[in-house]
């Protein structure tokens, strides 16, 4: 499938973080990827419940610059949740994240962390793109209308200027023909590589994706996770929640799996798709694996 | 085809006829014209009673149709709809932006508004606000609990006829419209404002370019009933002798003894005012249906043309062969 054009200036490089962790990772990152120095994640010990439910018990990650994170793990494990705790729709109990070392979604004033009001929060957002499972497109704009709206209304580019940006990105993810149609016209995988699209326009350093794949037939998953690979070697932050296990396999540098809101284990596909440490990732893996490898 | 019938089975079963030059004759439907045929007889006779029964009297209708008195009580009419209604579903949409927050007092508060205007009678309401400076003598501005004063004025001359009908009116639209504006806000999926806030869009834009633009559809077949509704609801303010079109009726009939061509003339007013709401109701919702649809249907002024330019274009060239 001819999806992707070419690669165009969104190599990260130009705007460097004056951040300590970047250059650990920047080799982990796949193939040919330029060296990425933004968009280091951490996050350390976050709690959280809901009702009497905790979700998350004390999970910590890293993911470095430019890398691939794929967090897997049956439902009702906490990844969406972790996911959403990283862009700060879900505000944490405990614990706290940091990106390229700014916390995400407080400020230290004296020894307490002071949640940001609504208009910082927002800001720290336009710096994460996030990909929904049920595409979320805004069914009332097209295509373009959907790619341009933040940069517009939360950027305040001009129109000019977004509408050239999103047609590139429209043509990057190879719907530049489809610009004027509205979501419903599109099949399901369209609609989520506008959604891919809408997220880059903000030129973020992480994108997050939430079972970008789940809500679509099996014949259109491979178009959107060829866009997701693409974007792997672009030096782009990712962090994947999939079901998709030959995708984990392929694109990243770390699989993190998940059960019962705490990180079981982590470490590279082969580590822990061929000799994981712990019984229950085998018992997941042996549950899921061979249906999702059989391609 | 006949051609293909294998030639053994010509004994049992004969060759297929060839049916090719026979005519294709669809079935007939002879209830659907009775049906259409009474009908019609009906509605014949609805129309020759309405013109030919003298009592009508079609020339009074006509004589008081465009007499200033009832064009201004007209003006009058449409007014008070226009203000009300414009207040009104502004001040329902504040309220049913509180019914919708995370504030237990603006959701309580919201929600007793709606209930005693919901359950009051607009005509008590009504007559309660003009008769308000029986119960308030005064109207003053101020600090609360002290004696400061900014503004004060008596009750009676503050609440005109006027006053009362608009804030009468106003105040009981606005309970009504908070509940559509709120039912057509909450039918907008949660993941719309997940992901306008995920893409940094602040709250007000993610309400009026992202969460009304698709509610409208819910809200506007409800609004428009509404404001049809309070058309022919500001008859009502009649109780308060403010000259609108029903009073201005009423009182014409009063001294003419014409009560019902002149109730007629009221009538085929509030059918004009219907008729025009209902055209814009039409090319309102047209216009939000963008995206719900997948195409959008032709405007009856499209399909008018369409058909002008199929058929009677098409007519001529079919003369000439």
């Amino acid at each position: 499938m001819s999806i992707i054009a070419a690669r165009k200036e969104s190599t990260p490089t130009a705007h460097v973080a004056d951040e300590p962790h970047a250059e650990a990772s920047a080799g982990d990152s796949a193939g040919t990827a330029p060296v990425a120095t933004r968009g280091q994640v951490d996050i350390t010990n976050v709690r959280k419940s809901f009702g009497a439910t905790e979700v998350l018990k004390g999970v910590s990650l890293s993911v470095p610059p430019g890398g691939v994170a794929v967090i897997v793990g049956p439902s009702g494990s906490g990844k969406s949740t972790l996911l959403r705790t990283i862009n700060h729709l879900e505000k944490v109990d405990g614990g706290y994240i940091t990106i390229d070392g700014e916390l995400v979604g407080y400020e230290v004033r004296g020894n307490k962390l002071h949640e940001l009001r609504e208009k910082d929060i927002l800001k720290q957002r336009t710096n994460i793109g996030m990909v929904f499972q049920s595409f979320n497109l805004f069914p009332h704009l097209t295509a373009l209308e959907n790619v341009i709206e933040a940069p517009i209304v939360a950027q305040k580019r001009s129109k000019a200027e977004a509408r050239k940006r999103g047609l590139e990105l429209l043509d990057r993810v190879g719907l530049k023909d489809r610009a004027d149609a509205y979501p419903r016209q599109l099949s399901g995988g369209q609609q989520q590589r506008v959604a891919i699209a809408r997220a880059l326009a903000l030129d973020p350093k992480i994108l997050l994706f939430d079972e970008p794949t789940s809500a679509l037939d099996p014949e259109l998953v491979n178009e959107v996770l060829d866009v997701i690979r693409e974007l792997a070697k672009s030096g782009t932050t990712l962090i994947v929640v999939t079901h998709e296990m030959g995708f984990a396999r392929d694109v990243a540098d770390t699989v993190v799996f998940m059960d019962q809101g705490q990180i079981v284990e982590s470490g590279t596909p082969q580590d822990i798709f061929a000799n994981p440490r712990e019984e229950r990732t085998r018992s997941f893996f042996s549950k899921v694996i061979e249906p999702a490898f059989n391609i | 085809m006949s051609a293909i019938a294998p030639p053994a089975t010509a004994d049992t079963a004969p060759p297929t006829p060839d049916y090719s030059e026979y005519k294709l004759v669809p079935a007939r439907h002879p209830w659907r014209w009775v049906g259409t045929v009474l009908v019609a007889a009906g509605v014949a006779a609805i129309a020759w009673s309405l013109v030919t029964n003298p009592r009508w009297e079609w020339g009074v209708v006509a004589e008081w149709f465009t007499a200033q008195s009832v064009v201004n009580g007209l003006i009058e009419t449409l007014k008070l709809t226009a203000i009300s209604g414009v207040l009104g579903f502004v001040l329902g949409f504040i309220l049913a932006l509180m019914r919708l927050s995370a504030s237990p007092l603006l959701v309580s508060v919201s929600w007793t508004f709606s209930w005693i205007f919901r359950s009051t009678p607009l005509l008590v309401q009504l007559l309660l606000w003009y008769n308000l400076g029986y119960l308030y003598e005064k109207i003053s501005l101020g600090i609360p609990f002290t004696d400061v004063r900014f503004f004060e004025a008596q009750t009676t001359t503050l609440i005109s006829q006027f006053a009362a009908a608009v804030l009468g009116l106003t105040l009981n639209q606005a309970a009504y419209s908070a509940e559509i504006i709120r039912g057509g806000i909450l039918s907008v999926d949660q993941g719309q404002l997940e992901a306008a806030s995920a893409l940094g869009i602040p709250a007000w834009k993610r309400s009026t370019r992202i969460v009304l633009p698709q509610a409208m559809r819910a809200i506007l077949p409800n609004a428009f009933n509404e404001i049809i509704g309070l058309v022919k609801g500001t008859s009502i303010v009649y109780v308060l002798a403010y000259s609108e079109l029903f009073y201005t009726v009423q009182v014409i009939y009063n001294r003419t003894q014409q009560v019902l061509p002149l109730l007629l003339v009221a009538t085929l007013w509030y059918v004009v005012i219907t008729s025009v709401l209902s055209v814009f109701q039409y090319y309102i919702e047209r216009h939000f249906s963008k995206g719900a649809l997948r195409t959008l249907p032709l405007t009856p002024l499209q399909r008018a043309r369409k058909f002008f330019t199929t058929h009677v274009a098409a007519t001529p060239t079919k003369d000439a062969r």
